[in-house]
């Protein structure tokens, strides 16, 4: 490592708030692009099934 | 080939792979550029934010390349896939240029002294964050899909003349913002050291975005395509 030690890494000589808040930003920003497709796809799976369930036991019932 | 079920097919089975390699290339590339590779004898530490910067501007304009020729060819061939590709490249490119236009600010403050200038590159990059924006809310102003996939395709398309103008602005105005590091026509001036995080991390970007690009198509295609018979096996099957 660069760095002597853990704290020389977080400080970065003065420029650690810059660096790392930066860093923090953008793995914020990825992890909601990779997120938010995977829940609107899980939302819309769960919601077909509802709605097939809810179509099956429709013709269920019109048919007795 | 290149209907929305082979796409959701064959984008299933490349998924995994990418984001491993995506997953490995970034994970490597942010540990070695932040705590291994040397600081620059000018910038001291503050550059490291190269190693986000960089591979976020870098694939913000190959995401607005990639957004435009999906709005070409869905324009003049009508293809339902091309027109899925474009509107998933909006959100993705919104992200991206934020990433950028925010990464820049904090490493201004530190080199420049200032968070924000209106210079030739950092206004052109505003713009295409502004297009970006422009293409997702457009979307959103229309209920008929169709004609909203023809107004963002002539929107993503005209917004075009921004990317030359972001890719040579150092060099055609005079300006604050440093010039591009990487070449393709010449040798690198960085350090090795420095160098390899740096391409690392631009590769992990790339591959970052196809991952994102397959998800969000993955997710329109199945909510697009909800009444054929296809979707509803994989509604079932799930």
């Amino acid at each position: 490592m660069y760095f002597e030690n853990f704290t020389a890494l977080i400080h970065m000589d003065g420029h650690g708030a810059f660096v790392w808040s930066a860093y923090a930003i953008t793995f914020i920003v990825l992890t909601t692009l990779v997120i938010s497709p995977m829940v609107k796809k899980r939302r819309f799976l769960i919601q077909q099934r509802m709605q097939a369930r809810r179509e099956q036991t429709a013709i269920v019932r019109s048919s007795d | 080939m290149g209907s929305p079920r082979w796409f959701y097919e064959i984008s299933g089975k490349w998924l995994p792979w990418l984001a491993a390699i995506a997953f490995f290339l970034i994970a490597v590339g942010a540990v070695w550029g932040l705590a291994f590779a040397p600081p620059d004898y000018k910038q001291g530490n503050s550059y490291r934010i190269i190693y986000i910067h960089v591979p976020a501007s870098a694939v913000a304009m190959a995401c607005y390349m990639t957004m435009a020729v999906a709005g070409a060819i869905s324009l003049i061939w009508r293809m339902k896939l091309a027109e899925v590709v474009m509107k998933c490249c909006a959100p993705i490119g919104v992200g991206l240029t934020f990433i950028a236009l925010v990464t820049g600010a904090i490493w201004g403050k530190p080199t420049w002294g200032t968070w924000w200038v209106w210079d030739a590159r950092i206004t052109s990059v505003l713009v295409l964050f502004f297009l970006y924006l422009g293409v997702v809310s457009l979307y959103e102003a229309f209920e008929n899909n169709e004609t909203a996939s023809k107004a963002c395709a002539v929107l993503s398309l005209v917004g075009c003349v921004n990317i030359p103008i972001i890719y040579w602005s150092v060099e055609w105005w005079y300006s604050l913002h440093q010039p591009a590091t990487l070449k393709l026509t010449e040798e690198s001036t960085m350090h090795p050291d420095m160098l390899y995080p740096l391409l690392m991390m631009i590769g992990g970007f790339y591959c970052l975005f196809a991952v994102l690009l397959f998800l969000h198509a993955r997710s329109e295609i199945l909510f697009r395509e909800r009444n054929t018979q296809w979707v509803k096996a994989v509604v079932t099957a799930s």
